[in-house]
């Protein structure tokens, strides 16, 4: 990605962050049974959104390195999966104070919830792969696999939770309510568009990360055999 | 017809060394069998949440003593290269996966067969009615875990960790822990199958993709 277009791409992020953030904050009115918890609903789900994507472009750019075995897409699925467990952790801690504020504890075991946790899980087990491999070629091999086989789970864990907990009303129906009001829709789009854009700016620059240690260590590499 | 001859030849070739070993077997036997004493002494419950709780306590056993087997799976084969001597003799490299996960069921499946019972007499649980369903969905739960270990076993001990391999097999593993857990729960208490057969279907799929994904990306894992 070109230089210019990427400071563009960060402009634009961050002016749609700074508006989602007034349209949060000042001009949505608050829920009116919950009152102002639910406006961390807004950081909430477009963090999860972001989290899910982060997964699926792992997912895809792990199939893509096993068929052509270009690093590029291995630095995109692992450049994807850092900021994809940097949301995921949002979407858990949000997720948290919400709870504890409306229901009244801080976790339950609903689907989404579950499969979050184990999304969550997954990215650390998959970056934590990562860490423990040093020859590169095997590195970007191994978390491929591992990518591909982690994407394959999620739907399998949503299910068996829901089944799981059936008798558990489903809470998320309930808060779903709230977006009736459009001014609620409007603002709750916005957040999700900032957060996309926030990711898109982000990936490019963490995949140029892994591509420049890359760099480093192949010219450490030539200096040893020298 | 050559597919299950280099499977054969595999196994065999795995009872050989662990009848001379004897290594896994017996380690992953005594270590199940220390966790069931633990067990016993840590709690304190009565009988009725014992019961409810009871699958679940096996499964935990089952997964621990699991992992300690499965990582020694491949671990043993680095030793004077013998992974690329199996890799130059069997040719197609999904037979070893194959062939490696038939061996570490025959292991833990032994280790069950004994755990199992000591289970329901140390914990004085009545032994299920229908038997054969419970034995079976459990068996079957282990396919799904064994299958799946030991093709992340192969990614994890190029670390030389191998703390690793439950950190990376577990979060994959919890729809079929659930299910397996959920299921024989429901059989242990006598209920009939159309209050678990959907547990049994998920274990089914579980089963499936997990054997089927690790054979085509096999592949990408072996290097000689």
């Amino acid at each position: 990605m070109g230089k210019k277009l990427g400071y563009a791409l960060g402009i634009i992020a961050l002016l749609t962050v700074i508006a989602a953030n007034y349209l949060i904050f000042i001009w949505v009115p608050a829920e009116k049974v919950m009152g102002i918890v639910q406006k961390i609903f807004y950081f909430h789900v477009a963090a999860a959104w972001v989290g899910f994507l982060a997964f699926f472009i792992v997912f895809f750019s792990s199939i893509r390195y096993l068929l052509s075995f270009n690093d590029k897409w291995d630095w995109l699925s692992a450049a994807s999966a850092e900021i994809g467990f940097v949301f995921m952790t949002i979407v858990l801690l949000t997720g948290s104070i919400w709870g504890r504020a409306f229901w009244g504890h801080w976790w339950t075991w609903d689907p989404r919830l579950t499969t979050s946790l184990i999304l969550w899980f997954i990215y650390a087990a998959y970056l934590l792969l990562r860490s423990g491999i040093t020859q590169q070629e095997r590195k970007a091999r191994y978390s491929a696999v591992l990518g591909i086989i982690g994407f394959i789970d999620v739907p399998i864990v949503w299910f068996s939770v829901r089944w799981w907990r059936t008798v558990h009303p489903n809470l998320m129906v309930e808060g779903g309510k709230m977006a009736i009001s459009t001014k609620m829709t409007i603002t709750l789009s916005l957040s999700v568009i900032a957060f996309t854009l926030l990711y898109a700016f982000l990936l490019p620059r963490v995949v140029k990360l892994y591509q420049l240690d890359n760099r480093i260590q192949k010219t450490k590499d030539i200096i040893r055999n020298l | 017809m050559q597919l299950a001859k280099n499977i054969y030849a595999m196994l065999c070739k795995d009872f050989k060394a662990e009848f001379r070993r004897k290594e896994i077997l017996s380690s992953m036997l005594f270590f199940s069998l220390l966790m069931v004493v633990i067990m016993n002494f840590t709690l304190n419950i009565n009988k009725d949440i014992l019961f409810e709780n009871f699958s679940g306590l096996i499964w935990i056993v089952f997964l621990f003593t699991g992992v300690l087997g499965i990582n020694r799976s491949f671990i043993n084969e680095r030793t004077n290269d013998c992974y690329l001597g199996i890799n130059l003799a069997v040719g197609e490299s999904s037979t070893i996966l194959i062939s490696k996960a038939a061996s570490n069921l025959a292991f833990i499946s032994i280790v069950q067969t004994i755990v199992i019972p000591i289970f329901f007499i140390l914990f004085s649980i009545k032994w299920p009615l229908n038997a054969f369903a419970f034995l079976l969905v459990n068996f079957l739960g282990t396919i799904g875990f064994v299958f799946l270990g030991t093709f992340l076993s192969v990614l994890t001990i190029n670390n030389n960790s191998e703390i690793l391999l439950p950190i990376v097999l577990f979060p994959l593993l919890i729809p079929l822990i659930l299910a397996v857990v959920q299921a024989s729960n429901l059989i242990l208490k006598g209920l009939s199958f159309q209050l678990w057969g959907h547990w049994l279907g998920l274990i089914l799929v579980f089963d499936f993709l997990y054997i089927v994904v690790p054979i085509l990306l096999f592949n990408f894992l072996v290097e000689v």
